[in-house]
């Protein structure tokens, strides 16, 4: 019976989409009226994309093609002579191995302690009365204003201070601190809209505050928290001036500064840079892609509020 | 040790954990918030007013306003104010044109919607030191794209080495960051559209109203906070643009392509001018700050209107 039903609701579901869409192509007028100009906008949409894609595109041809292919006069679209040595060489030669999972584990560690303590003070946010609650709330959102950048210099010299240049899990602290503000503020948004009702029946059978966060509101806030996961992973993960300021170490750099600092050695090297650029590009893209079908609810319903 | 377990006592306790749980959760983030961020922003407006040197025990003379006052004298700003202020004049307007006008396109019902809005969003994600490789090359001197591409059209084989100019590296650094800013935008009108009522734009159109008047009065007013908003955050960003200027011309030749935040990151890093650059971090952050309030005052007021 149950398994009738299963195999009976995708039918359902697929014919009640059919139905909306040809509700939706017959009458609702679009931002253009009735016409829907979709021979139009569909090419001005490739162009768009086009021109977004191609360099991307062209990087992943260079990174195929061998060094006497990329230094020509004349330049290659499309490699005439595929090869993947690049990717051996820049993986092995260039350190470039090394620098992936120094970034690897920054932008973990940086996801996890973000999220952990963006979670515990959005839940005080959302939930308990304190005095200040305001102001300290927009106290986080002003540091919104005030881009990375602009903190390096002073950074620099708390982190010398503490003698934590030179130290991955001592980048992570500062770009936990940079993603704060939004997570928090995304964060809290979402939690207030989970009824209290439940955390309450929850809190009858006994339950302290931080079981009420992992096994409750945790699980019910998946969407923001993967938006949260995914924004603070691309920003640990590219980021460039905090991390080329901090560290030298040749062993402790990140991928975004060895393969800066790896063009300043080997000018002509262009095939294993692009190859490294690649090891570099592949992983934010995958974790966008991945986390695509969260992004909507996360976003509006944490950010609308 | 034996715990008192009367009644009272435990609902005392338990009212007093309660009073200190918000302050529990609220802890570890706001701890790490003030140590990485808010101090920071202290100290670098507070060492701008001495002559402050990194290495522990040097004498650090209060030079009253000194910094604030070179500044305005210092040729290096001066070229780096009109680089900034020309990229935030020509860049931040044509992001907000162009991610509008790919977010009108894909609004509506158009197939292959998904695939071309992930596409036109893709430059966000990926890095900045990635980016500027990718332009590098394609602006190359030998065997760049844009040579070849120009050579089409000319007489003779265009050799424009790009970068090595101050206008035409202007232009890539223009070019790159536009590329890289338009999907940002296209994502903040593209939730904008979808929230703009269909009727109200066919009742207009009923009432006789041309497309161009349609736009002007009920699609454009009815995005008017998303505007702001995009607005706003692109200004704060193009005004601290930096990055992609030390990636791709290093602020080179000879400074002609320098911007603000460069100079202070110069100034810091290259000539231990601590206190200077701070001078110059901070006027930055504070023309943001007031620019962001009066123009949110400002569209806010016309919002009410």
């Amino acid at each position: 019976m149950s398994r009738l039903q299963l195999g009976a609701e995708p039918t359902t579901a697929r014919a009640s989409k059919r139905a909306r869409r040809r509700e939706e192509n017959s009458h609702e007028p679009g931002l253009f009226g009735v016409r829907t100009w979709t021979k139009t906008r569909l090419a001005l949409a490739c162009v768009f994309a086009a021109v977004a894609v191609f360099p991307l595109l062209y990087m992943v041809s260079l990174s195929f093609q061998p060094t006497d292919d990329i230094f020509t006069t004349h330049p290659t679209l499309i490699p005439s002579h595929p090869t993947t040595l690049n990717y051996v060489q820049a993986w092995t030669e260039n350190d470039f191995s090394r620098f992936f999972f120094n970034s690897m584990g920054v932008a973990l560690l940086t996801v996890v302690l973000t999220v952990v303590l963006a979670s515990l003070a959005a839940f005080a946010f959302a939930r308990y009365r304190f005095p200040c609650k305001e102001l300290i709330f927009y106290l986080f959102l002003a540091a919104l204003a005030v881009p990375s950048v602009d903190l390096i210099i002073p950074q620099y010299i708390l982190m010398a201070r503490l003698h934590l240049t030179n130290s991955l899990p001592g980048l992570s602290l500062i770009y936990t601190s940079e993603n704060l503000p939004f997570s928090i503020f995304l964060l809290r948004g979402f939690f207030e809209a989970i009824p209290k009702e439940l955390e309450e029946s929850f809190r009858l059978e006994g339950a302290r505050t931080l079981r009420v966060l992992t096994r409750l509101i945790a699980p019910l806030s998946a969407p923001a928290l993967a938006v949260v996961a995914v924004f603070t992973f691309n920003f640990a993960w590219e980021e460039f001036v905090v991390a080329s300021t901090l560290i030298d170490k040749s062993t402790r750099l990140t991928l975004p500064i060895g393969l800066n600092s790896f063009i300043g050695e080997h000018t002509t090297s262009w095939g294993p840079l692009f190859a490294g650029s690649m090891f570099a590009t592949v992983p934010s893209i995958l974790v966008y892609v991945v986390s695509q079908r969260w992004f909507r609810r996360g976003v509006s319903v944490g950010g609308i509020r | 040790m034996d715990k008192p377990s009367g009644a009272g006592f435990r609902r005392a306790r338990q009212r007093a954990g309660n009073l200190l749980t918000p302050y529990a959760l609220l802890i570890p983030a706001a701890a790490m918030f003030a140590v990485f961020i808010i101090y920071p922003l202290y100290r670098q407006f507070n060492i701008s007013f001495y002559d402050w040197h990194i290495f522990p025990g040097a004498s650090n003379p209060g030079v009253g306003l000194t910094n604030f006052r070179a500044m305005f004298k210092d040729p290096a700003v001066r070229t780096a104010a009109v680089n900034t202020l020309l990229f935030v004049v020509i860049t931040v307007p044509i992001q907000i044109v162009l991610g509008l006008a790919a977010a009108a396109i894909l609004t509506d019902r158009l197939p292959g919607r998904g695939l071309l809005r992930g596409l036109i969003f893709i430059p966000v994600v990926t890095s900045w030191v990635v980016v500027a490789y990718i332009f590098a090359y394609i602006f190359a001197e030998q065997g760049g794209l844009a040579n070849a591409f120009l050579s089409l059209f000319a007489s003779h084989p265009v050799h424009t080495d790009w970068l090595a100019h101050r206008w035409t590296g202007e232009a890539v650094i223009w070019i790159v960051s536009i590329w890289k800013g338009i999907g940002w935008s296209f994502i903040m009108f593209l939730a904008a559209l979808d929230g703009v009522p269909r009727t109200l734009l066919e009742a207009s159109r009923v009432d006789g109203a041309r497309e161009g008047s349609v736009w002007r009065h009920v699609v454009l007013p009815s995005i008017r906070p998303t505007m702001a908003f995009v607005l706003v955050l692109l200004l704060i960003g193009a005004s601290q643009v930096w990055i992609q200027v030390f990636l791709l011309t290093g602020g080179g030749p000879y400074g002609s392509t320098q911007v603000l935040l460069g100079v202070a990151y110069q100034q810091a890093f290259s000539f231990f001018n601590f206190s200077y650059a701070g001078a110059i971090a901070s006027v930055m952050a504070l023309v943001v700050l007031v620019f962001s309030i009066v123009q949110i005052r400002l569209l806010r007021r016309g919002q009410v209107r």
